[in-house]
Formats: C-alpha cells, structure tokens, sequence
C-alpha cells in the first residue's frame, strides 16, 4: 500500500481544530483497476492482422469435347506432389506407360523436404535466369538505385515473370495423405523461387499409385478405384 | 547526547502520474484493439511470406477445421446498411423452405464468429440462448453431394454481393482431401480466385544461392 493512514491522536484537552491542508485523494484503486483493464485488453487484442495469399485456379473444363486442356512442352514441365509426413516427390516431364511398368519407383519419382535445402534448391537451380533477376531487381530497389515506387515495382517484377520463358512449369499435385500446410508451403516456395508459372492439378492414378510404392503404403480401396 | 528522533511515517508515493501513465496505455489500446473472436474451432494458419492484409470487407471465409469441419463466415461488405448477412439468411431460407422472423435474422447478423450449423439445426440454433447448446449445434456445414448446403451458401451469398472475395482459413494439420473438396465446389461455382489467410513469416533468398 502506498499510504497507510494514520489515526491522528487528538491532544486531550485541547480544543480540536480541523488541520487545513489539501485534500488527497487516493489513487491506489484506481491504478489496479486501471492494471485490470490493460491486461484484459492486452490478452484480447490480435495485433497481428492475418494476411492472405491469393491464388488463381485454372478455371474448371466442363465440356472436354467442345475445350482442350492447354498443351504444355514436357521439358518444361516440373511436376511436384505432395506426399505424406511432409515429404515432396518429384519428376521431370511426362511418364510413359512402359516407364510406368518397366521401373522401379525410386528410379521415376525424386524425393525432396520442404527444408531450404530441398524444394528450394531444387526451383532455383531450375529458375536460376528468372530468379536472379528479380533478386537483383528487387535489391536494386531497396538499395535505392531505382527509384520506383512499391506498386510499379510489384506489377514490373509480375511484367518479368509473364516475360519469362526459360523457367519452369510447376504442376502441384497432392496426395491425400498430405495436409493444408503443405499446400500453402509449396505455394509459398513458388512465391520465394519467383516461379512465373504454377498451378495446382489433380493427382493421376498412376501417381497416386508411385507415390504409394515409393513411400510404402498399400494402396487402398479408393486409390485402386480411380 | 541525546539522539533525534524523527517521527516515523509511512512513505507517501504520488499516484498521480503513474494513473495518467496506464490512462494513455489504456486509451490506445481501446482504439487499437480488435476483439479475438472466438472460433468455433481452434486454427493455426500456416506460414507464408505474403504481406497483403486480408481485406475488412466483402469477404466470405471458410474455416476448415482438424476434423475436416467447414464453418462459414461472411460480413456486411462496406456499408453495414445493406445488411447481407440477413439477405443470404433469407436466400437460403427460401431454397430450402424455411422461415425465419426478424429476430432471427437479427440473431444471425450479430453472431460474431464463424458458423457451421446445418440449414435443418439453423433455426434452433438462432432461437437457443445458451452457448453450450449452440456450441453444439456447430458440427459444420454439409459439403456431401447429396446435401451440398455450402454450395448453396456460396450461390447465396454471391446473389446478395456479387463483389465478394473467398478466403480459405485452414489448419497446418488438416487434411488436403477436405481442402480440395472445398476448392472444387467453389470452382464449379466459377468463384477460381482464393485468399489463404496466413501468418507472416520472414524467407529470403540471396544472389550467392542462386549463383552456385
């Protein structure tokens, strides 16, 4: 407490005069509840907004005969799925039939982790002309070379990516043993790699089906369905 | 000699300021705050280096939760006068026969956190005072393409505000399959352009990394 208050021991005898001097008001109260108040806040405010990550998906062909999915040159092609226990397996291209049959899993799909040593690498090595730019770029801006501002900065570094031709097309598939986490972390990579093009697809029966022989998981009843 | 003696009293410590001190604290946090709504489910977001704020209004989130539950949450858009929430209430209210008073309605406009109530519990649980049977009646929406009400959630909520944004807010654990399903019952709606709702986290990558 911050002021004990004292009885005053009045003079016996004595004629009592009532002592002049200012009232004082205590404050203690009010500071604990004032603590009361601030702590309450503080455990209820979100100070951190959540932010969003924007995604386009490649609108839906509802009528294969009268549209045709978009042909893509296999070179090019990076196909990424989403495996389980957080696990990525990856290949180049296309696989053909006799692959399919003729190899061993292990020979067809890479295996790779989320680490900065993994997918990263593996994109940039991959992305290397593309990303270069834009890490210089984006350097250049910060150092305050290029004086621009942060809006045409975003749709130049966006201009260079339509540009591109060299890098990657990264097809994202997932497995259904992988989770939501993984999907927004590849999908991030692809943001920190400066990939130009990336979309999500639907996993094949025959990756579905490598995936399993790679990761030893026997298939089950709605893999071999499909 | 004879010592002097002081009269012991108590120290007397001025308040004053420290008061003024925590009424500044406390003022600023009463502006700044934005109260934690409670969820129906616990969820942590994944991380992302995406720095876009997720936008105040014209927004309709899917909280998607461990267990593969879907709750819904959508807001008023800009102007709190034309009151969607109501008019998406009474859209659906309409596609499956139900009615719903004013109160209900009212009821549905102020809830404050996600809901995942099927069409056949809505009014119960609109009309149910208590939390916990509330609280209970939240088992998320049916996404089954036999009773696909999310679909008509969607259709719905785009009738009464064509500008509305989809925002995905999952958890690290959940499942991909339920994810996707989401995902593909918005695409047959044409709705292609999705907000995933993250926390910020720091990534960089230097010019030496990419030189090797």
């Amino acid at each position: 407490m911050a002021e004990i208050i004292q009885e005053e021991k009045g003079k016996s005898g004595g004629k009592k005069r009532p002592k002049k001097h200012l009232p004082h008001i205590d404050m203690t109260p009010m500071v604990d509840l004032m603590m009361l108040l601030i702590t309450f806040f503080m455990l209820t405010t979100a100070f951190n907004k959540a932010k969003i990550m924007e995604i386009v998906l490649p609108e839906k062909i509802k009528d294969p005969t009268k549209q045709e999915a978009p042909r893509i040159s296999a070179s090019r092609t990076l196909n990424v799925i989403l495996g389980p226990e957080d696990k990525i397996y990856w290949y180049t291209g296309n696989i053909k039939l006799e692959e399919y049959n003729n190899k061993p899993p292990a020979e067809l799909l890479r295996v790779t982790d989320f680490s900065p040593t993994g997918i990263r690498q593996l994109l940039l090595d991959r992305n290397k002309t593309l990303a270069r730019r834009i890490t210089e770029f984006k350097q250049e801006v910060l150092s305050g070379k290029i004086p621009i501002s942060q809006d045409s900065a975003t749709s130049y570094v966006s201009k260079m990516k339509t540009d591109d031709d060299t890098g990657p097309i990264v097809l994202i598939k997932a497995y259904k043993e992988a989770n939501y986490g993984n999907f927004v972390d590849i999908l991030d990579e692809m943001n920190i790699c400066g990939i130009a093009r990336y979309t999500f697809v639907d996993i094949a029966w025959y990756e579905e089906q490598m995936v399993e022989k790679a990761a030893g998981i026997t298939p089950t009843a709605s893999a071999s369905a499909n | 000699m004879p010592k002097i003696k002081l009269p012991t009293k108590s120290p007397r410590i001025d308040m004053t300021p420290m008061v003024d001190t925590f009424a500044v604290i406390l003022i600023f946090l009463m502006l700044t705050t934005q109260m934690r709504q409670p969820e129906p489910a616990t969820v942590d977001t994944p991380f992302s280096i995406s720095e876009k704020p997720t936008p105040d209004f014209n927004t309709m989130t899917f909280l998607i939760s461990q267990d593969d539950k879907v709750f819904l949450n959508f807001d008023n858009g800009p102007d709190t006068l034309l009151a969607f929430r109501p008019k998406a209430l009474e859209e659906m209210g309409r596609r499956y026969n139900i009615e719903f008073t004013d109160k209900e309605k009212r009821e549905f406009e102020k809830y404050p956190s996600s809901i995942g109530v099927s069409m056949q519990n809505m009014k119960e649980f609109l009309d149910s005072r208590d939390n916990n049977d509330r609280k209970a009646l939240q088992e998320g929406i049916p996404i089954d393409s036999t009773d696909n009400q999310l679909a008509n959630w969607i259709v719905a909520i785009r009738t009464v505000n064509p500008n509305v944004q989809a925002c995905i807010k999952g958890d690290a654990e959940t499942g991909f399959p339920v994810v996707k399903k989401v995902l593909d019952i918005l695409q047959e709606r044409n709705v292609n352009r999705f907000n995933l709702i993250t926390s910020l986290e720091a990534a960089k990558i230097n010019l030496e990394e990419i030189q090797q």
